[in-house]
């Protein structure tokens, strides 16, 4: 009995249990906004063709994601049902804002570089998802951590696709930031130099990466290779 | 269950604090953002002057203090109107640029101004030579381009050149700005003939014939490219009655 009143306890307040730490971990893998719930698949396409654009989104998303679902939480028994969609949007739209004005005060390369991949943040499913799914039915803890779980999930697929669509579309990994890394390519400054190189000489960028099609077929084969892996998932979505 | 009057009052209030909020974010960064955007701006000028700046330097390699060190110490800036005469500072200020320099002048917003009472920086390099860096700015396939071209002391032979773009096409229209190969094709290029006239740089689709007037034009963006050629033409056009006073 004394067991069960302790475990009820816990429940509430700002716990960090076994559930809040699924909250966060789910959506990595079992429930992964992209390859699961097939959300936000647009911003995927467009802005991985570089892998640090798409570390910069990704840490944008984390901080929308997690703060509107903490904000929406925190006014969900508010918030008039007729203007449901139209508050989610303002409070997204707003922190998207604060997002580009930090970005344009403390980097303003990367600002110019990204200036229309942060505005797409606003249409991006996966925030107004959550914020439906979870965020106007939790308490706000929970809302926090499930958003930050969903950026990170959404982020770590970005990630992936960018990866193989800079090495294999140009040849190089991280360009564009000090740990600039080039791989593969013709001349001297690439690890594997493509016009002395016996294995791969034969290798020219693959101009296919380069095009946001090539982004679609990565998620499918992610999708594909999860799914193996995980029968579980197969139906769900 | 909420009433109108209900509905009416949340939106009102989420308004007001949204509003508060993103104004006081906006005030708080404005400086820094302004800061940061000079700094870029002087950094595309100074692309174009990579070679006289020193062996192995690069704009993008400059810190912020590096690149206002030389706008201070070696760089005369210039705003001149489209018939050769230098505007005072009080002008540019009266002109809306608290500033009062060339680089505050925002060449966007003059380009929607009839072409008599455009402002026109220049940025005069002293290093061994003078060189006279010009602004430009037209359209492209979607949108605006601009750029910035840096001419030697001859008043013809091009040091170098930077674009940029506002909506061009990635692996496209965008190479202008993206692939260093299309700015750097212009070094050592002549906007004057033999015979002193002015006959600017032709982006030529198929490849450059011309080897002084001629660069190689990009592959699937030839509506940008047209572009380019139109808006050094006309661009460097503007800063001729000046230049031919020097």
């Amino acid at each position: 009995m004394a067991e069960t009143a302790v475990a009820k306890k816990k429940e509430g307040g700002l716990a960090f249990g076994k559930k809040e730490r699924r909250l966060i971990v789910d959506p990595l893998n079992e429930n992964n906004p992209i390859t699961v719930q097939v959300l936000g698949i647009c911003s995927a396409l467009a802005v991985t063709s570089l892998i640090f654009p798409s570390l910069v989104i990704s840490i944008a998303v984390v901080f929308v994601c997690a703060f509107s679902s903490l904000t929406i939480s925190l006014m969900r028994k508010y918030i008039p049902n007729s203007v449901r969609m139209i508050v989610m949007l303002v409070v997204i739209a707003a922190l998207v804002t604060i997002v580009e004005l930090f970005l344009k005060a403390f980097s303003f390369t990367v600002y110019k570089q990204l200036s229309v991949y942060i505005g797409l943040i606003i249409t991006n499913c996966i925030v107004m998802g959550r914020l439906e799914a979870f965020a106007m039915a939790n308490d706000p803890w929970r809302s926090f951590l499930d958003g930050i779980g969903n950026g990170l999930g959404y982020g770590a697929i970005l990630l992936i696709i960018a990866f193989f669509r800079e090495l294999l579309g140009k040849g190089t990994l991280f360009a564009g930031t000090p740990l600039a890394l080039n791989i593969i390519g013709a001349g001297n400054d690439y690890l594997i130099n493509t016009e002395t190189s016996f294995l791969f000489g034969w290798y020219v960028n693959n101009n296919l990466m380069v095009m946001p099609a090539a982004a679609m077929f990565i998620i499918a084969i992610l999708i594909w290779i999860q799914r193996a892996r995980f029968p579980k998932l197969v139906d769900v979505s | 269950m909420h009433t109108t009057k209900y509905t009416i009052t949340f939106v009102f209030i989420l308004s007001a604090v949204v509003a508060l909020i993103l104004t006081g974010f906006r005030e708080g960064t404005k400086d820094r953002a302004l800061a940061g955007e000079e700094i870029f701006n002087k950094r595309g000028i100074l692309k174009t002057i990579e070679p006289e700046l020193g062996e192995g330097v690069t704009a993008d390699g400059l810190s912020a203090e590096e690149i206002n060190e030389i706008f201070d110490t070696k760089i005369d800036q210039k705003v001149l109107d489209t018939k050769g005469n230098v505007l005072t500072e009080d002008q540019v200020k009266q002109a809306g640029y608290k500033g009062g320099k060339a680089i505050d002048v925002d060449i966007k917003k003059e380009k929607k101004k009839p072409e008599a009472d455009r402002l026109l920086p220049l940025f005069v390099y002293n290093g061994k030579e003078k060189v006279y860096i010009e602004s430009v700015i037209g359209s492209g396939l979607w949108d605006l381009i601009w750029g910035n071209i840096a001419i030697k002391a001859d008043k013809s032979t091009v040091v170098g050149a930077s674009f940029d773009h506002a909506g061009e096409t990635p692996g496209l229209g965008a190479e202008i700005k993206d692939n260093p190969k299309f700015p750097a094709s212009f070094a050592g290029k002549k906007i004057l003939d033999d015979a002193g006239k002015y006959v600017s740089i032709n982006v030529r689709k198929g490849g450059a014939v011309d080897v002084d007037h001629d660069v190689d034009g990009l592959s699937g963006a030839t509506i940008t490219a047209d572009g380019v050629t139109e808006m050094l033409n006309r661009g460097m056009k503007y800063y001729q009655p000046y230049l031919k006073k020097q």
